[in-house]
């Protein structure tokens, strides 16, 4: 998620991608990175899934048994707090919503839960993924 | 024949909590109607109250989004897949 923030702040661009995982449980078993589908010139403050990379990452989750369960995106230029757009447009009550921010040297990750424009902040443990 | 419409998370709660489920129709549209037949509660969550695709949703015929189809109007057929996923934007 950090490196897919730093890869596309070059642009400038936000990034983002889902996150899978067993219903209920905040335990995220594999990091989807996605396109942003935006318009160019937007990409910078907003985010669009692509939606066929969505349908991509369902798949893949649903063989392994996984749900989408959240998703992450990186701020470019501000902390890493859901923006009103974000709040405004969370689309799944039960999901874990990741937001990255790449504003300063190091980048700075907070997860949260959005629920009827209610937003909560949750624990968040990072662990690097095995090497491949 | 009945098509199989997987439903994400956020719509299980209005299909009684199912993942997938089976629903009739010749077109997008139609599958849709007799899937809020099936389950009212599903009434205005995917389409719009005049009737067009809700934008807050993708929906995909197999692998194809349905927008770049003939979106309610995209003919299925026996065995075909519809997928129903948010539409997931921020800021």
């Amino acid at each position: 998620m950090i490196d897919h923030a730093l890869v596309e702040k070059e642009k400038p661009a936000e990034a983002c991608g889902l996150l899978a995982g067993e219903l209920g449980e905040f335990d995220v078993k594999a990091v989807y990175p996605c396109a942003n589908a935006a318009p160019p010139e937007k990409q910078d403050v907003i985010y669009e899934l692509d939606p066929g990379d969505h349908l991509r990452a369902d798949r893949e989750a649903q063989a392994n048994g996984w749900e989408i369960i959240g998703v992450y995106h990186s701020h470019t230029h501000t902390e890493a707090l859901p923006s009103p757009t974000d709040i405004a447009q969370a689309p799944d009550a039960s999901w874990h919503y990741i937001v990255v921010s790449v504003r300063h040297p190091t980048a700075v990750v907070r997860s949260f839960t959005i629920a009827d424009g209610n937003v909560a902040e949750e624990p968040l443990v990072l662990e690097r993924p095995p090497a491949r | 024949m009945p098509v199989e419409v997987r439903l994400p998370t956020v719509l299980r709660q209005h299909a009684a909590g199912q993942s997938s489920v089976k629903a009739n129709g010749t077109t997008i549209g139609e599958v849709f109607e007799d899937l809020v037949r099936q389950f009212p509660l599903l009434a205005g969550q995917v389409i719009t109250e005049d009737g067009s695709l809700h934008k807050f949703v993708n929906v995909y015929r197999n692998d194809d989004d349905v927008r770049f189809l003939d979106k309610l109007g995209t003919p299925v057929a026996d065995d075909d897949v519809v997928t129903i996923l948010p539409a997931v934007a921020g800021g």
